[in-house]
């Protein structure tokens, strides 16, 4: 059992001696600290020529109580007046939780804050952009300036390393929209649109809205914690020193990457989504592969596959602009970089959703409906 | 009275037993120490004993092994053989719940200070506080955090500020605020002094030998300052091909004739740091003489 710090009152000459006993340590101290502060009489000494081992949490509940009582300390070794000493020039009276603001003065702050701070950034955003053509158009006039490397390696990252995860995903869905299209057409024996369906979801729709989110996923996700990071060890800064662009040598070969790989991975995603639906065709309705495939050409308008084909790039712009922008934002600690990083990728999807929404509405309207 | 009585024993319970106060001559004994990794020996046949109540500095090149010993000692690194007594109790092998009631008795200062990022300077103290010793009122805490906070150097109203809001000096006396707050006998510190300009070093190295002599404290020092070295540690242990290859102080080590230690001290800055002392006990004695 731990021997605890305790306390007993003596009366002296008319004076009251607050007598303690036992060691004064941090360890030992709980239970009289508990009792001091709920002690009401009044004391003129507090004694400590009976306590044992002493450290400053002992020194300061003792210092604390003799100034409330107005009492004198006696019997201190010298290890206790030490103590007493630099606890009694150490003390202050500082808050220890961070300043807060009342909850009715914090809620339309923060919401103000987000406001302005979400003007800035759509004012900022814009500015980069602005930034990338103007780079851009520099590059074209010099196009040795064109780090084909950088963009190889991008080329690479963004689209060959993707193949594998979105042909699996786009086979999945495909076959997921021909097998609950199927069970729909069926109840007025139409099972034989579902090759329609699929078709022209797949090119139109699904296939580059799917790989947009996968891109944003694999890719934003990267460029926002790479360039992030690089900001962080002072990477971008030194590039900047030796005379070399971040824009040109960074975010350029990521937007290239980005524009031009997304076309192409939305359109082998909606192949491998008609595929995924020809399998199942051929499995539960009796549809032969060929077929399905042979009568795709015959319903599916070429215009759908344009509709695909220009979304894309826009997407991939969108991906490579948030990637890059927000891992350009990241300042001070490695924090920044989780939060820039989600953000990148929040980002990235909810635009490339409210962009299909616009441009579905403005390909009916042009008649590719 | 009871309840109380009561209530005290539940608290004593709940913490794990406490050894009294250490009145051995030395608080940490490394015997035979060997660490390595994949290929690579850190250390074989180390050994090391460090004095009650003195300031040990622990140089040594880069990879000798000097934070990799701290980490031995204090548990974060279980070497392959040898045994660490830390106040009488062997650490190695040691069972967790035992080594918590070992764990009050020292502070750590981690190079970069290594605070809470998500809690204020006052209430990164606190944290150890309430691991140790929930029994303590919320008050005393509070009261604990602040005189800590003050007692590390820094103003008072650094408790409530959020440590990226420190500069570097100011984070490595938040940590040692936050390393003194249990009251530890032994303290380490892992280079305080590195990335300080030259006058927060020496504010750092004095706030060190001021602590150490007012609150009693053994100090296990890692350090590549020669200003530090000179101007607070009792003794310095050199450590060398996997070993401890010299312990004593500054002038004893000096007569020693292996190569690292003579180019170490008799080194362009090792001179400077020499010349440096030399110069304040002159101006200190012929102030006295005055």
């Amino acid at each position: 059992m731990r021997e605890w710090a305790a306390y007993s009152l003596e009366e002296k000459d008319g004076r009251t001696a607050l007598v303690v006993t036992g060691p004064l340590l941090i360890s030992t101290i709980g239970a009289l600290d508990r009792e001091l502060r709920a002690f009401e009489g009044e004391v003129d000494t507090v004694d400590l020529s009976q306590s044992g081992a002493i450290d400053t949490v002992g020194a300061w509940t003792l210092l604390r109580f003799a100034r409330e009582k107005k009492a004198e300390v006696t019997g201190a070794g010298k290890q206790a007046q030490r103590l007493l000493k630099a606890v009694e020039e150490a003390e202050s009276s500082a808050d220890i939780e961070p300043r807060r603001a009342r909850l009715r003065l914090r809620v339309p702050e923060t919401v103000g804050r987000y406001v302005i701070a979400f003007g800035h950034e759509s004012r900022n955003m814009i500015g980069f952009a602005g930034h990338i053509i103007v780079s851009w158009l520099g590059m074209m006039r010099h196009p040795s300036r064109i780090r084909m490397k950088a963009v190889v390696r991008q080329f690479e990252l963004v689209g060959v390393s993707a193949l594998g995860i979105i042909g699996l995903m786009s086979f999945l869905i495909g076959i997921v929209i021909a097998q609950q299209g199927a069970a729909q057409l069926e109840q007025f024996g139409a099972e034989i649109y579902t090759i329609n369906l699929t078709g022209r979801l797949s090119l139109r729709e699904l296939g580059v809205l799917m790989t947009a989110i996968m891109v944003a996923g694999r890719s934003g996700s990267s460029f926002a914690a790479q360039i992030g990071t690089m900001k962080l060890t002072e990477e971008v800064d030194a590039m900047r020193t030796i005379g070399v662009s971040p824009m040109e040598a960074l975010v350029i070969p990521r937007v290239a990457a980005a524009v031009l790989m997304m076309p192409l991975l939305g359109f082998y995603s909606a192949v491998l989504s008609i595929i995924g639906g020809a399998f199942i065709a051929m499995l539960t309705l009796d549809i032969p592969f060929v077929t399905f495939l042979r009568r795709i050409q015959e319903v599916v308008p070429l215009f759908d596959v344009w509709v695909g084909l220009i979304k894309a790039p826009v997407f991939g712009l969108i991906i490579a602009l948030t990637g890059c922008y927000q891992g350009m934002q990241v300042k001070g600690d490695s924090e920044q970089v989780g939060l820039r990083t989600t953000m990148a990728v929040v980002q990235a999807i909810f635009l490339v959703i409210v962009l299909d929404a616009f441009f579905a509405v403005f390909f009916t309207e042009v008649g590719w409906g | 009275m009871s309840e109380e009585k009561i209530e005290r024993e539940v608290a004593a319970e709940a913490i794990p037993e406490v050894a009294d106060h250490f009145d051995g001559e030395f608080p940490i004994v490394v015997q035979g120490l060997k660490n390595s990794f994949g290929n690579q020996v850190v250390h074989e046949g180390l050994d090391l004993k460090v004095r009650r109540g003195e300031v040990l500095g622990v140089v040594g090149g880069s990879g000798t092994g000097k934070s990799v010993l701290m980490r031995s000692i204090i548990g974060l690194q279980v070497p392959e053989e040898g045994s660490i007594e830390v106040f009488g109790h062997e650490i190695i092998g040691a069972n967790p719940e035992d080594g918590l009631g070992l764990r009050s008795r020292w502070g750590v200062l981690f190079q970069g200070g290594a605070l809470f990022s998500t809690l204020t300077v006052g209430e990164n103290v606190e944290v150890p506080l309430k691991q140790f010793y929930p029994e303590l009122l919320p008050e005393l805490m509070h009261e604990i955090a602040r005189y800590k906070v003050v007692l590390s150097g820094l103003p008072e109203d650094t408790a409530s500020k959020y440590p990226a809001e420190l500069s570097g000096g100011m984070k490595k006396r938040a940590g040692l605020a936050r390393a003194l707050a249990l009251d530890p006998e032994l303290l380490f510190l892992d280079e305080p002094t590195a990335g300080l300009d030259p006058i927060g070093a020496a504010r750092f190295d004095e706030l060190t030998r001021e602590l150490a002599d007012t609150l009693d404290l053994t100090v296990f020092l890692i350090t590549h300052d020669l200003d530090t070295l000179y101007a607070i540690c009792d003794r310095v242990a050199v450590l060398a091909d996997g070993k401890v290859i010299a312990v004593g102080t500054i002038p004893e080590l000096l007569e020693s004739d292996h190569p690292w230690i003579q180019e170490y001290f008799n080194g362009p800055r090792g001179r400077a740091a020499q010349a440096g002392i030399a110069g304040k006990t002159v101006d200190s004695h012929e102030q006295t003489g005055e």
